[in-house]
């Protein structure tokens, strides 16, 4: 490989030690067409890592493919140090909303109990305790009055804060969210970005496939730019730099000329609607 | 000692139980068609295994018919896999090459025996009672009873202990594989439940039918909860209802017990499509209904408000001529007047509309709404 190394090699290489994510060399492909191509990545504990790239950049296949949902044609993956298989305690996931049917016929209480599963184990079925942290969870995300609803007729952004909710039951250290903030309403962004704060609170690692370059500075710490390659990745403030999204996002990058805009203070809980207007997608 | 009337109807009620219960996971995983495949597909299994055995009592043949069930859900995924065809393009593939296999198979090495080609399409229910179960010379009842029996506790069995990971691998594979819980394992496990019940239900039904029984009675289902476990017990009641109406039907017309059966679990879904209380057509029709004449009421109650002030007044608010500048046949028209004088909404005073009260907060709560 030619491709020069553009961050720091860790202290002790591919141990994974004292990172929460680990990822080094991925690679996967559909056929002979590479859509991860030599991607590493590393994570510290505790941090909130937004992954962004333009479309078909490969954001959910990395998530699909650290949680070892595609295979991966060759990499290494290490959660706080160990593979997949030992850490399988330690991950969560929210995939995209899309992802399953919601004609399903369950309940949102029912949904979010299944975060409990792991706990069970095969067999055991969920009972007072896994129900009450479920119902617990739902009241977390504003959402314990329409527990007993079918699913389908919730709206997308009620529909996304169960999925939340389920992730928050799962309670581990590291979660992975494939675009939580598609298409949701005020109110569900506003449950999110709190949820994600109050996670890193208790030194939780969250990594979230993200859409909005806008909110990029004010919801998230560090940021991994994607397209098929690692472009860049590390904090905010070093990374998300005009240079790499240039070089993520091609000459599309009408973000670019709006980021010299007042922008309001992180976490503006007074104005809820600013991450909603003027809001650019690449 | 049951009659043998009494027999045929609890075998095919035992036998439609089993298939509504395994099909219910079918129909949830948008695999439907994959039942017919597998029906099909289990006749090469059972001719491979009778003539390795030559015993058509034998266990082997439902091993044999499980194995060929898996052996096609897996030749369909592998087909699938390569991207070169759709899904339902590689059902279409793989299931008519093995069912051909068994059927030359068949006509080939088993022409002389009971396993004779229409009885395996289209079973033969009124003949099942004549086959016995009696080990040691002691009658215990028909071997269809016990087999459809025996695989619907199976089934019951298989769906209780493992009701939790059927439910998350079928909502959410993704989850149950980061959960660990090996969705291809409950897949295939799945998979091999549906190729035994469909065994089992052979004698009642035939392959042909078969796939009748799995997706009728859960579909209608689905159509009336929307709850997982009220859904298993309906399509349960249902599909053993239909069996038991199919015999009647079949002894009424004198036809063929499995095509009437069939015919059955048709009818009673298209009652459930056509009047169930929240999906079905009727329910929706009448819903459509209620909310164009809710909206028209309330077109109606802001065209007036906004012109009835106005100096082209004696124009656009005249009871006659509103229908032309809402684009409304008059007919329509006027049923919505008539509605909205019923309500108090409005009056009619020498030809023109002049709204009530309730018109004029109509009309603003919906501009404001």
């Amino acid at each position: 490989m030619t491709q020069p190394a553009t961050h720091p090699a860790p202290a002790a290489p591919h141990t994974g030690a004292g990172l929460a994510v680990a990822v080094h060399d991925l690679t996967v492909a559909y056929r002979d067409k590479p859509v991860l191509w030599d991607v590493d990545l590393e994570v510290p504990p505790g941090l909130l890592l937004a992954v962004v790239g333009p479309n078909g950049a490969g954001k959910s296949t990395l998530l699909k493919a650290i949680l070892g949902l595609v295979p991966a044609a060759a990499g290494q993956v290490l959660i706080h140090g160990e593979p997949l298989a030992r850490a399988r305690d330690r991950i969560g996931y929210v995939p995209q909303r899309g992802s399953v049917d919601w004609d399903f016929p369950t309940s949102a209480l029912d949904v979010v109990t299944m975060g409990t599963y792991r706990r069970l184990g095969w067999v055991r079925r969920p009972g007072r305790r896994e129900r009450e942290a479920a119902l617990s969870a739902l009241e977390r995300v504003g959402m314990a009055a329409l527990a007993d609803r079918q699913i389908s007729q919730l709206s997308g952004g009620q529909q996304q804060r169960v999925f939340l909710a389920r992730a928050l039951v799962q309670d581990t250290d590291v979660t992975f969210m494939d675009e939580p903030f598609q298409g949701v309403d005020a109110v569900t962004e506003r449950a999110i970005v709190d949820l994600l704060k109050d996670l890193r609170a208790r030194g939780r690692t969250v990594v979230v496939v993200h859409h909005d370059l806008q909110t990029v500075p004010d919801y998230f710490d560090w940021v991994m730019l994607l397209n098929v390659r690692r472009i860049a990745s590390g904090p905010v403030a070093e990374v998300f730099t005009e240079e790499n999204l240039r070089l993520a996002y091609g000459g599309r990058v009408g973000f670019l000329e709006r980021k010299a805009d007042p922008t309001p203070a992180p976490g503006g809980r007074d104005d809820p609607a600013t991450s909603h207007f003027g809001r650019i997608r690449p | 000692m049951m009659s043998p009337q009494v027999e045929i109807q609890l075998i095919a009620a035992v036998t439609a139980a089993a298939c509504s219960l395994v099909g219910t996971f079918l129909v949830l995983r948008r695999m439907a068609m994959m039942s017919d495949a597998i029906s099909h597909s289990i006749l090469l299994g059972i001719v491979v295994a009778f003539l390795a055995v030559g015993d058509l009592a034998s266990p082997w043949l439902v091993l044999g018919a499980a194995v060929t069930g898996v052996l096609t859900v897996a030749l369909v995924e592998t087909l699938h896999r390569t991207r070169l065809v759709k899904e339902d393009a590689a059902i279409g593939l793989v299931f008519p090459a093995l069912f051909s296999l068994g059927v030359i198979l068949l006509a080939r090495h088993a022409g002389a025996v009971h396993l004779d080609t229409d009885v395996v399409l289209l079973g033969e229910l009124a003949f099942a009672p004549f086959d016995r179960f009696a080990p040691g010379g002691t009658d215990l009842g028909p071997r269809s009873l016990w087999m459809a029996g025996g695989v619907l506790l199976l089934d019951a069995a298989a769906l209780a202990l493992f009701f939790k990971e059927l439910k998350l691998a079928t909502f959410d594979a993704g989850l149950a594989a980061t959960l660990g819980f090996a969705p291809a394992l409950i897949h295939y496990g799945l998979m091999s439940l549906v190729s035994v019940t469909a065994v089992a239900s052979f004698d009642a039904v035939g392959l042909v039918l078969v796939v009748a029984l799995m997706v009728g009675p859960p579909a209608a289902a689905h159509l009336l909860t929307d709850r997982l476990p009220r859904l298993l017990g309906l399509a349960v009641l249902m599909g053993a209802a239909s069996a038991v109406g199919g015999y009647w039907l079949a002894r009424w017309l004198d036809v063929s017990i499995a095509g009437a059966m069939a015919a059955t679990v048709g009818f009673v879904f298209l009652l459930a499509l056509l009047l169930a209380p929240q999906r079905g057509l009727v329910a929706a029709a009448r819903r459509r209904a209620t909310q164009r004449l809710e909206f028209a009421l309330a077109m109606l109650a802001i065209h007036v408000a906004q012109h009835e002030c106005g100096p082209d007044a004696g124009d656009e608010c005249r009871a006659d001529r509103v229908h032309l500048h809402l684009h409304w046949e008059p007919d329509f028209s006027e049923a919505v007047l008539r509605a909205a004088e019923q309500r108090r909404l409005l009056r009619r005073e020498d030809g023109l509309v002049r709204l009530d009260e309730a018109g004029r907060d109509l009309a603003r709560g919906a501009l404001t709404r």
